[in-house]
Order: C-alpha cells, then sequence, then structure tokens
C-alpha cells in the first residue's frame, strides 16, 4: 500500500508558508429562512399585511378626508345630519360604494394596527391570544353590521 | 438616554407615538361610529335622537379632536409611504415631519368655525 501525500495531524502545526492551510471559503447566501421560528409563509402574510397598510392608508385619506368635509364641514356641517340626509346620499349607489369602500379599509387597516400594538404591548402569551380573539371578533360583527345596514338600507322605513 | 430602551427620542419617535396614538383613537371611534349609524335601521327618531348629540356643544369640542386625529394620522401617513416608496424619502424624513405639522395647522385653523361654530352659536347665541 503506498504512502498518501498529505499526512492528517490532526494539528495545524504543520502549516506554514510554504505549506498554507486550505481556505474554507464563507457562505455566498442566507439560508432562505432567517430563523427556523420564521416560516415562510408567515413572514409573507406580514409583508403583504405591511403592503396593504400603505395602500389602503392612501386610499383611506381621501376617502376619509372627504366624508369629514361633507359630514362636518359643508353645508352646516355635523347640525345638517339627519336620517333624511343619510337617505339623501345613499339613494345614489356612488355613495353607497363610497361608504361600503370606506367601512371596509377602515376597518380592516384598523383592525391590523391594532394588532401590531397588541403583539408589542401584550407580553404574555394568553393575554396576546386573547386580545386578538376578542379584536377580531370586534373587526368582523362591525364589517358585516355595517355592510348589512348600507345594503339594507331603507328609506320608508316608517 | 436611558439603558435597555429602543425608544430614541426625537422627531422620528414621536411621530411614530403619535401616529400609534391617533391610529387607536380612530379605530375606537370607528366602532362607535358604525353602531350610531347601524340605528338607520331601527327606525329615524332612534337614528336622529343619537345623531342629535353629536350636535351638543361638548361632542362637538370631541370632532374636533377626531378632525385633528384624522388629519394627523392621514398626513403622517403619507409622509411614512414617501419614506417607504420615495428615493429621497429617508433623507427628508425631518422636513417631512415640519411639512405635515405645518399643513396640519393649517388645516385646523380653517376647520374651527365649521365645526366649532355651530356649539359657539348655540353657547354663545347668534
Amino acid at each position: 500500500m503506498a504512502t498518501t501525500d498529505v499526512e492528517l495531524t490532526g494539528s495545524t502545526a504543520a502549516y506554514s508558508a510554504d505549506n498554507p492551510a486550505p481556505l474554507i471559503e464563507a457562505p455566498r447566501a442566507r439560508t432562505p429562512r432567517a430563523t427556523p421560528s420564521t416560516p415562510r409563509i408567515r413572514a409573507n402574510v406580514e409583508l403583504y399585511g405591511w403592503v396593504f397598510m400603505r395602500l389602503s392608508g392612501i386610499v383611506l385619506a381621501v376617502l376619509v378626508v372627504g366624508h369629514l368635509l361633507i359630514q362636518l364641514v359643508l353645508d352646516g356641517g355635523v347640525s345638517k345630519v339627519s336620517f333624511a340626509f343619510v337617505a339623501g346620499r345613499w339613494a345614489s349607489p356612488f355613495w353607497q360604494g363610497w361608504d361600503l369602500l370606506m367601512l371596509w379599509l377602515a376597518m380592516l387597516h384598523g383592525a391590523n394596527g391594532l394588532r401590531t400594538v397588541i403583539n408589542d404591548y401584550a407580553e404574555r402569551d394568553g393575554t396576546r391570544f386573547w386580545l386578538k380573539m376578542l379584536l377580531y371578533a370586534a373587526t368582523v360583527f362591525t364589517v358585516l353590521l355595517g355592510t348589512l345596514v348600507i345594503f339594507t338600507f331603507d328609506p320608508n322605513i316608517r | 438616554m436611558p439603558a435597555g430602551t429602543l425608544y430614541r427620542g426625537r422627531e422620528g419617535m414621536w411621530s411614530w407615538v403619535a401616529h400609534r396614538v391617533t391610529g387607536v383613537l380612530i379605530f375606537f371611534f370607528l366602532f362607535v361610529h358604525v353602531l350610531d349609524t347601524a340605528l338607520v335601521r331601527v327606525s329615524p327618531e332612534a337614528y336622529d335622537d343619537v345623531v342629535a348629540t353629536y350636535k351638543t356643544p361638548i361632542v362637538s369640542l370631541l370632532e374636533y379632536g377626531l378632525v385633528a386625529a384624522v388629519l394627523f394620522h392621514a398626513l403622517n401617513g403619507l409622509r411614512v409611504v414617501a419614506v417607504d416608496f420615495w428615493s429621497k424619502g429617508v433623507r427628508l424624513q425631518k422636513p417631512m415631519l415640519w411639512t405635515v405639522v405645518g399643513i396640519w395647522a393649517v388645516l385646523m385653523a380653517g376647520a374651527i368655525y365649521p365645526v366649532l361654530g355651530h356649539a359657539a352659536r348655540e353657547l354663545f347665541g347668534s
């Protein structure tokens, strides 16, 4: 049996300028997951939430400021708001659509914002979980109630 | 700076705090507002009775506060979008905040008469 060229000694003492140690390359790319506890799918959900906050925020800035202008500033401000005023506006599909879009975007935008606030300040796992369940229940209830009211509004209820 | 905190102070932190506080306030008002509007499905009288409270001087003052919160949250939110998506956004975040505060102050001055005028007439006579 022939002798091998390299003798494995388990020590680096044998390496010198004439006989350098083999270079170990650093990893060139991160592993796909930042940490094992953050699965890819959840990281993407957070990304979509982040994008949604910005897109819905831009639309809401227009819808809500317009809403405040109509309800609180123009034509006598809040003093003209009444059942008849609501009936007049919801006779138009345009304003129904405006209010429906504003309701959905504002509730989802606000719910996601409050979810972030709960995650930041509620430190115990149980507290965090139940606060978010309460938030989701209240959000679903309010969105459905508001949607129902817009679609079933009856100006001749009396 | 106290040890063990991530808060860094200055304009960036305070605008973030104000954004959070105004956001939570607006969200809680939104719940109430959807509920009061839902009264149009009960009867015109029930709705008009509740809306009458919105026309009292004290609630008008709260409405002025609501307008303040909504306008700050909207304007500062657009600043946040600019910081995230505009190439010069990060560098100009501070001047943009003072622009937001300036526009907000002008709009709030403009909102005094339309929002609070009705309450003033009721309190002091017309």
